[in-house]
């Protein structure tokens, strides 16, 4: 005694039948309060408050939130829509905001309801490529599955491909990579960021890639009023503040360390504010340690910059990390 | 049995009384394992014996993964290596107190048709009658050779 099931009655097979509905060219749509709902301003807001300069970054990411929100609007209107392509390449020279964007990128898409976590997963080579055959293809496949829902970032990506040696697994993950990028669009965003003449040269030898990726970023580097501003942001966020001389010790500083060789950009600027802490903290403990007020825990004074090799030996310090 | 389960389907884990689930459905269900914390793991298996507890694993748990896709994704790299066998899907509770799975549910069918279970009677003392079951499929077919 078997039953019969029809399969019209299952309801995987019920909803596929009724067609879209067709709604006429003057149906009103109000993008603005489209705009609102996605709570997008709010964000792009914070991106023009917290980072300073990049203005074609910024630009560009306006862009692309106007487009996802007129894909949405069709959407609604029942026009269809291909789901863009959101895979980027973010180029420029180190401390110049690559993964803070990313990281503000996972948020606006998640937002924009293109990625459903919003979460960002960084990684590099190291976690994408193994160490003997059969290891690669299982350790980026992992590494996708976390990113899935989110945003993948691969930091210096064109460390991926060593011409050098030719059985170099890098290309495998390569390949991987590519093959989810293409089939599992709606999953995740991959954001390949690293130097620009690096980054060309290993899309050359990967055109697959470039034709995958829709949206190439270039940062731009920072001016020397640009880093002053960052140093002023960063100083604020951490409550301490330059004496009007210090200010003017800090710029000299920016502008004799952006002529040496390794200039970092907002990454050298951080440094040297650990640095000048640092002294602060040494000269308050030389000082008369008696008698301190509070506004001389938050000041730095000029001495804690110009002590600094970089007025006095014209070399960068060395890596705070190194020296003892 | 026939009357609620149509062509012997076996029933074992959640949703197994309801029609396949489709990988929308499967992805709402991670979701929702996702969104409790657990920790969610492909399992298959051509032994359908409901006392078969301990299916084999399809690769590790998957701990930090994030989003449903990530797990349709194994589910269907799965069901490419082995589509005449069964898969569930587990979410497994790792709170002190739990630490078990708190959610499994079948994903894929070997066939289109299952053949059931045959009804073994042994005769015992007096008139005691002790009852088993075996599946067809595990009759004369080793492992990996069933449901073909």
């Amino acid at each position: 005694m078997i039953q019969e099931v029809n399969p019209e009655d299952l309801p995987e097979n019920q909803e596929e039948e009724q067609p879209a509905e067709v709604l006429p060219d003057d149906t009103p749509i109000d993008l603005e309060e489209e705009f609102k709902a996605s709570n997008v301003q709010e964000v792009l807001d914070k991106l023009d408050q917290e980072l300073i300069g990049l203005a074609p970054i910024k630009q560009r990411i306006r862009e692309i939130a106007a487009l996802l929100l007129v894909d949405r609007a069709r959407q609604q209107m029942n026009l269809t829509t291909e789901t863009p392509t959101l895979h980027m390449c973010f180029t420029g020279n180190p401390g110049t905001g690559k993964t803070t964007v990313a990281m503000r990128m996972a948020e606006i898409l998640h937002r924009l309801e293109y990625v459903r976590q919003g979460h960002l997963v960084a990684v590099t080579r190291d976690d994408l490529v193994g160490q003997y055959i059969g290891h690669t293809a299982p350790k980026t496949k992992e590494v996708l599955k976390k990113a899935m829902g989110g945003v993948l970032f691969i930091d210096e990506a064109y460390y991926l491909y060593r011409p050098e040696n030719e059985r170099d697994y890098g290309q495998e993950a390569i390949e991987i990579l590519l093959q989810v990028m293409e089939n599992n669009r709606d999953d995740l965003v991959v954001i390949l960021a690293g130097y620009k003449e690096k980054m060309d040269r290993f899309f050359q030898s990967n055109p697959g890639m470039r034709s995958r990726i829709a949206h190439h970023l270039d940062f731009p580097d920072y001016g020397e009023n640009e880093l002053m501003e960052i140093a002023k942001m960063m100083m604020r966020d951490l409550n301490y503040e330059f004496s009007p001389e210090a200010e003017e010790a800090f710029r000299e500083y920016i502008q004799r360390r952006m002529q040496m060789p390794h200039f970092a950009n907002a990454r050298s600027v951080r440094n040297a504010i650990d640095r000048a802490r640092l002294r602060q903290a040494n000269r308050l403990f030389a000082g008369d340690t008696k008698n301190l007020k509070k506004q001389d825990l938050k000041t730095i004074e000029p001495e804690d910059i110009r002590a600094s090799s970089v007025f006095q030996e014209g070399v960068p310090d060395p890596d705070p990390a190194l020296s003892q | 049995m026939a009357m609620t389960n149509p062509g012997s389907r076996i029933t074992q884990g959640t949703f197994s009384f309801l029609h396949d689930l489709t990988d929308d459905e499967i992805k709402a269900q991670v979701e929702y394992c996702l969104s409790q914390g657990w920790a969610v793991n492909v399992e298959f298996t051509d032994d359908p014996h409901p006392r078969n507890t301990y299916w084999e694993m399809w690769g590790l748990p998957m701990f930090d993964v994030k989003d449903p896709a990530a797990i349709l994704y194994e589910v269907n790299e799965c069901r490419k290596a082995f589509p005449h066998h069964y898969i569930r899907v587990t979410g497994f509770d790792s709170t002190r107190g739990w630490e078990t799975p708190r959610l499994s549910f079948i994903v894929n069918r070997p066939t289109e048709e299952e053949p059931g279970f045959r009804l073994i009677r042994t005769e015992d003392e007096g008139r005691t009658i002790r009852y088993t079951i075996q599946p067809y499929v595990t009759e004369e077919k080793p492992e990996n050779e069933r449901y073909r």
